[in-house]
């Protein structure tokens, strides 16, 4: 793998030197940019890192250097992408040494984040104290705005859970002011970091909004029989059926309530909705099922990443970060090049105060992280993990209630 | 004291020394590096003060690392630094006399596995808790700690486990403790209360770990049950101490050091295939090394001796 970036970026740097940029300055110029991360290659985080995290990686340092690398002013031409990049086996200690590794021994100029929120957090005092640019798209954490006042060079791409919970209410209230479903709501959720910061985020939402929540249990990680909670749910006459759930949970509750034929008329299940898995599961029948994230079925940009991605690792990319990471290194690429040179500082206020063109469209951060650039909520629709909250231009009509489940 | 042992004491009191300047040299990579090799040094230090006299395979250090860590992530911003440190300790010997008490009737794999199972039961408490009463999981630790810091205190911490170990060597106990490990039926004849013996080491053992724990916790910012409780330490502090050897105090060092350089490199040099390089590497320590780098020296040293005997 190694042999082969080396490979190809020396393939571009021979490119770039065959179209024969003349410049004063070239000879000085360094023979690569070092950009390295650590990342978890194994471990409980590796599934996720592999789904949202990796391709995009790889798909970015790949194009880049097709075009010759990046184009840096101060010398005036491309130079290509080295990539360095180590296991950080899950663990937050590995993550920070590691982190260190690639700074102070092989000296990288730019880092690209770990996989998750804790280990994000984990790294973030490096990332802070050696200046470099930190642009996590695999955190969500409630402290983003305080952490990005701590750390002004960290950027929270993903937001908040409240964000998340906020969109999902707005979304029920209309709903149940049109008459569409009735106040009450049955909630599960996983006994992890995720289910637990959602649920508590939603606990607060939908009460304030004025629903019940006839029924709110959660299950230990790694639940696999889901047919008690099914079952009670089922029986709780909940219009809205609410799951902050983990892949492998979304998986077997998707699977409990068609095999019950639990049809509510908002289905909301959490992590995995969104990933290739789901739609290769599940069929037709993912039709009108709810979650985090969404994209734009409009937006040409979207659909090229996609095939992009599905040349590349033979599967799609995830609907909710996969995106938005693409994004940030887009975001990444353009900050780089208008200041042409690797200058940290000025790289990070580039980022904080300018305007991107990225696959989301055009994205300009306010507190280190977008406003208004994605989907908060999604619904499969024909095949597509549609955007429908929050209620702005080009938001999708929400189908309700969901359609029955076909055998 | 005879002159021997004062300069034994000059020369480790000039290591110490010579130690605590690390943070002055060493760049960033490097000292986080010296923090690991401290951190195991303790831990598996600690781990044969007990393990090693009586023979009992702990897998618990884990459980006792990650109390630490959470006693600073619930009151590292709180109470004051040393108070933290002090309550970490307080809870680590508390309960480990308890589990002592519940558990060292067991020996055998019986005890092994119990003290794996406490690891967990401990991680799977710490979650339910936080789940059902305080519902949040993964507490941030923003203490005003830097990284020379945690290096110094895991250096004194060092230093104390090591003296401590000495001392009870010397001691009553540490005679007792060596009874029990040759053959507890035996010690108890001789009139040994075995248990307080063995659950006084345990929980002195214990307690040292919790602390490492609590000095690790402010590297990390953010902690949940996963984090906290990875059993990957436990196996990591095991093997250690086995490959430096456990029949000297000082044995683990020589574990420590170079099992920390090893999964450096093979992080570096093979970032794609670490789990099936370091199963390579445990089985060879087993087979071809079993008593350990300390075992290795004495023998070499041992026959040394008697080729030198032969001759005479």
């Amino acid at each position: 793998m190694k042999f082969n970036r080396k490979l190809l970026a020396g393939l571009a740097a021979a490119a770039a030197i065959g179209l024969g940029a003349p410049s004063l300055s070239a000879q000085d110029a360094p023979k690569s940019i070092k950009i390295g991360y650590a990342i978890s290659k194994t471990g409980p985080n590796a599934g996720g890192a592999n789904i949202t995290q990796i391709p995009n990686y790889q798909l970015w340092v790949q194009e880049v250097n097709a075009k010759g690398g990046l184009m840096l002013k101060q010398y005036g031409k491309r130079i290509p992408i080295e990539i360095v990049e180590y296991d950080d086996r899950s663990n937050s200690e590995e993550a920070v040494r590691a982190v260190e590794r690639l700074i102070e021994q092989d000296k990288v100029d730019l880092l690209l984040p770990p996989w998750g929120t804790g280990i994000n957090l984990a790294v973030g005092p490096t990332f802070n104290k050696h200046g470099f640019p930190q642009l996590t798209f695999s955190a969500v954490t409630d402290r983003a705005p305080e952490l990005a006042k701590r750390w002004p060079n960290s950027f929270w791409f993903l937001g908040t859970s409240k964000q998340y919970i906020d969109a999902l209410v707005d979304l029920l209230v209309k709903l149940r002011k049109e008459g569409k479903i009735n106040d009450q709501i049955a909630m599960v959720s996983v006994a992890d970091g995720f289910g637990i910061d959602l649920s508590k985020a939603a606990r607060a939402g939908f009460e304030k909004a004025g629903f019940k929540i006839v029924f709110d249990k959660s299950y230990p990680i790694g639940t696999q029989d889901m047919s008690p909670i099914i079952g009670e749910a089922q029986r709780s006459k909940a219009d809205t059926f609410v799951a902050f759930s983990y892949p492998p949970d979304t998986v077997a509750i998707t699977d409990q309530a068609r095999l019950t034929a639990y049809a509510p008329k908002v289905m909301f299940t959490g992590v995995g909705t969104g990933f290739p898995l789901f739609p290769q599961r599940f069929g037709d029948n993912v039709e009108g099922i709810i979650s985090l994230g969404g994209w734009s079925r409009d937006n040409k940009a979207t659909m090229e990443y996609r095939e992009k991605i599905r040349k590349l690792v033979n599967r799609d990319p995830d609907y909710w970060g996969s995106q938005i990471g693409y994004a940030s290194l887009q975001m990444l690429e353009q900050a780089i090049e208008r200041v042409g040179k690797i200058d940290r500082p000025a790289i990070i206020k580039e980022l904080q105060i300018g305007t991107f063109d990225t696959v989301l469209g055009k994205i300009k951060l306010e507190n280190n992280q977008p406003k208004d650039a994605f989907w908060l909520i999604g619904q499969w629709q024909n095949g597509v993990f549609t955007g429908v909250a929050p209620h702005r231009a080009g938001a999708a009509d929400f189908i309700v209630p969901k359609p029955a489940w076909k055998k | 004291m005879s002159a021997r042992n004062v300069s034994i004491a000059v020369a480790l009191a000039a290591l110490v020394v010579a130690l605590a300047f690390v943070p002055s040299v060493a760049n960033g990579y490097q000292l986080s590096l010296a923090i690991n090799i401290m951190n195991y040094t303790v831990l598996a230090t600690a781990w044969t003060l007990f393990s090693g006299p009586t023979r009992y395979v702990s897998l618990a250090t884990v459980a006792f690392f990650g109390i630490g860590a959470y006693t600073v992530a619930v009151l590292g911003e709180v109470l004051a630094w040393p108070l933290v440190l002090l309550v970490a300790f307080a809870i680590g010997f508390v309960l480990s006399l308890f589990v002592g008490l519940a558990t060292l009737r067991l020996s055998g794999v019986y005890f092994v596995i119990f003290t794996f199972g406490l690891a967990e039961l401990v991680r799977q408490l710490v979650t339910w808790y936080e789940v059902n009463v305080t519902r949040t999981l993964g507490r941030y630790v923003f203490v005003d700690i830097t990284t020379e810091q945690i290096y110094w205190q895991l250096l004194a911490l060092a230093v104390v486990v090591f003296l401590s170990g000495w001392l009870i060597q010397r001691s009553k106990l540490g005679l007792a403790l060596r009874v029990i490990g040759d053959d507890e039926a035996v010690a108890r004849h001789v009139g040994i209360n075995t248990t307080l013996a063995k659950v006084v080491l345990f929980a002195f053992s214990a307690s040292f770990m919790t602390l490492a724990g609590a000095v690790m916790a402010p590297r990390w910012t953010y902690i949940d049950p996963a984090i906290a409780f990875n059993p990957v330490v436990s196996f990591q502090v095991l093997i250690m101490a086995l490959l430096g050897g456990v029949q000297r105090l000082y044995g683990p060092v020589f574990g420590v050091i170079p099992l920390v350089m090893l999964f450096e490199v093979l992080l570096a040099k093979f970032p794609n295939h670490f789990s099936i390089m370091v199963g390579i590497a445990f089985l060879l320590i087993v087979y071809a090394i079993p008593r350990g780098i300390v075992g290795l020296i004495e023998g070499a040293q041992l026959s040394l001796f008697r080729m030198k005997g032969a001759k005479a």
